[in-house]
């Protein structure tokens, strides 16, 4: 399968992050969350009103805004 | 004295731990090279004295985040002969990185493993003497909620603290730039050290979240949870903050009256009127800050407040805001100062100073009171209600409407991407110590401000002596006649600009000052104002009241948590404009109808 961007994965949806498009400082953040190449995220729920995405990394749930899921590019996992 | 530094990521009981290890005798304190207040503590480990200090909770040493900053120039500045970092047991694959970090600096280092007890019903096994092999540091495996393996911390800790040296701080400086090596070091010591089971889910957690974060009902549960905790603070507070009201008033009448009675009237007054109403007025916050915080204590610790921040985020990121912002904002309508404290959550300093413009808008109970006394005075039983709720209105789009105009300026540089932690109870303990921090913050912080002010409005309407207290013929009621030109065009006279100088200290007073600068009470008072205001003005009034500033405690503490007087002086300014041009608008508009 093609590699997406994070936003496009639907609730219930897993994916392995492939790359992460963006600056110095949120690689870091990001890095330091768990999200790192060739980990597992899966997106749990959306918010409402194009609202921020709930996913799960490992043992660690995580809300971040779409712009920010638009810069994680993750090869889908078949359900 | 040795000193020895807290690190940890955030969410892992670090300041559970700060709290249980030295008990309630913390003290805020500043520090060379930075400019946020830390928690530091002194305590007496195996016969010597060392210095704990709680550093922000950060995820990289690394990384580029306010609080980053604030670890790394702290470790620059201040020799450390101690660090001890807490990481979360349950997330240790990912959070080892912060010990290798550490450990890279040659930072003398010991390792607290924290929520082993949440990580055993995970599964998840952790042998902490394979472990501290590997690092080359001592490990404990630690419950800092329930106390257990305190013991084994303290012993580690004493025993590390002894034989250490602290590392020059110039050393650090070159130390924190390269870190390349530690994402291989990472896993080479999980590897043989941890063991995971594949896919880790808190049944509990997952089950309220699917509640709580609900599409349909996570919005009306919020607002739900909200007004719960709302009515919860006002309706404990409010006896509470009664009786401080009623010992002060004993005191008064019972010791301080008689002792004081021979001092000349000048004299008298300002003792009497002056300081100890000042000391009045910060002692009737205590009740408000302690609940406050204990509830705050509930709903952070919880986990709650980052589910607030997912449902409310999409509204509030228009505004340049984020979903705590909000709940801060909601609980400021019960008393914006411990909400404008309560913004210590927020890590980006310039989300923090947005919304710390915004809270003082939110309504408070305070001037809910003055509300009510003048529209039961002008309006008609039923207009009464809502006038009330208009008011409510206009507290939150000056609020938004502010947030919007200023989000450019406060730009939030910080990715929002926030934790959202397993639902927790917190224990009595931490709540308790929270209440008592706060407290003993906002008294060494705003109250010789507050004291201050209180005088300095007292001596504007008491002099000169030969004028009536409160009366236009005092200081206060030239100001009021000097600013006419400006009062005039939005309906305000000079018995209603000196009940706003009464008001610029708190606005509990202003119904009290009325009855003062009419020289009535009661009824008197309620039908001399409906004779001589008109609805027009009498809500040009409240507009004005609803925006200027809320009360001096609330700039105090605004001053105390920026720690920037411009910031401070632009808090008081705007709302000040604001107000003005609201109240402008709003009376010549209904003049001009013909009301």
């Amino acid at each position: 399968m093609t590699n997406v961007n994070l936003e496009t994965l639907k609730p219930g949806e897993t994916g392995t992050i492939a790359a992460v498009h963006t600056d110095r400082a949120l690689l870091h953040r990001l890095a330091a969350l768990g999200f790192r190449i060739g980990k597992r995220v899966e997106v749990i729920r959306l918010g409402r009103f194009s609202g921020p995405l709930h996913v799960r990394i490992g043992a660690t749930d995580i809300m971040l805004r779409r712009k920010e899921a638009q810069k994680i590019e993750v090869q889908p996992l078949a359900r | 004295m040795k000193r020895v530094a807290l690190i940890g990521m955030p969410n892992t009981g670090k300041s559970t731990f700060f709290n249980r290890a030295t008990g309630a005798s913390a003290r805020v304190g500043n520090w060379p090279g930075i400019t946020v207040d830390l928690l530091g503590a002194k305590l007496l480990l195996a016969g010597e004295m060392v210095e704990l200090v709680d550093l922000p909770g950060i995820y990289d040493l690394h990384g580029f985040s306010d609080d980053e900053q604030v670890v790394r120039h702290f470790l620059e500045k201040n020799p450390v002969d101690l660090v001890v970092i807490i990481l979360n047991a349950t997330q240790i694959e990912r959070q080892l990185s912060l010990a290798l970090q550490i450990k890279q600096l040659c930072l003398p280092a010991v390792l607290l493993l924290n929520m082993a007890d949440e990580a055993k019903k995970f599964g998840i096994s952790v042998d902490a003497a394979k472990m501290s092999a590997a690092l080359g540091m001592p490990v404990a495996l630690l419950s800092a909620k329930y106390g257990n393996g305190y013991q084994d911390a303290h012993r580690i800790i004493a025993q590390s603290v002894r034989s250490s040296t602290p590392v020059p701080p110039e050393k650090l400086q070159v130390l924190l730039a390269a870190d390349d090596q530690i994402e291989t070091d990472m896993e080479a010591v999980l590897k043989n050290t941890v063991q995971i089971p594949v896919q880790l889910s808190d049944k509990l957690t997952t089950r309220l979240d699917s509640f709580m974060l609900h599409p349909w009902l996570g919005l009306p549960l919020f607002f739900l949870i909200m007004y719960l905790l709302f009515q919860a603070i006002f309706l404990l507070g409010k006896p509470l903050q009664d009786g401080v009201g009623w010992l002060l008033e004993a005191f008064r009448q019972g010791a301080l009256e008689p002792a004081l009675a021979g001092l000349p009237a000048a004299l008298h007054g300002l003792l009497v009127d002056g300081i100890y109403n000042g000391v009045g007025t910060v002692a009737t916050f205590v009740p408000v800050i302690v609940l406050f915080f204990l509830f705050m204590a509930l709903v952070e610790d919880s986990g709650y407040l980052s589910r607030a921040a997912f449902l409310m985020d999409a509204l509030m990121a228009k505004l340049g805001l984020d979903g705590r912002s909000f709940v801060m904002m909601l609980l400021g309508f019960g008393c914006n100062v411990p909400a404008l404290m309560g913004t210590r959550v927020m890590r980006s300093r310039s989300l923090r100073l947005l919304t710390m413009l915004v809270i003082p808008f939110s309504l408070c109970s305070a001037r809910l009171q003055v509300f009510v006394f003048i529209t039961t005075a002008i309006f008609s039983p039923k207009a009464a209600p809502l006038v009330l709720f208009s008011l409510y209105l206009f507290s939150f789009a000056a609020a938004f409407t502010t947030a919007v105009l200023f989000k450019n300026r406060f730009q939030n540089n910080e990715p929002f991407i926030l934790e959202l932690p397993p639902y927790r109870f917190p224990t009595w303990r931490q709540m308790v110590l929270r209440g008592w921090h706060e407290v003993r913050h906002f008294l060494h912080r705003a109250s010789k401000f507050i004291i201050a002010g209180v005088v300095l409005v007292w001596l504007l309407t008491h002099f000169p002596q030969s004028a009536a207290p409160g009366g236009i013929d005092t200081w206060a009621g030239m100001i009021g006649h000097f600013m006419q030109p400006l009062l005039a065009p939005i309906g305000i006279d000079q018995h209603l600009a000196i009940a706003l100088i009464f008001g610029f200290v708190a606005k509990e007073i202003v119904v009290g000052s009325l009855a003062v600068i009419y020289g009535l009470e009661g009824n008197a008072l309620t039908g001399m104002m409906a004779q001589q205001l008109d609805w027009v003005q009498a809500y040009s009034f409240m507009l004005f009241t609803l925006v200027y500033t809320p009360c001096l405690s609330t700039i105090a503490t605004i001053r105390s948590e920026s720690k920037s007087v411009p910031f401070t002086l632009f808090a008081v300014t705007f709302p000040l404009g604001l107000a003005w041009l609201l109240s402008f608008v709003f009376y010549q508009a209904a003049r001009a109808l013909g009301y």
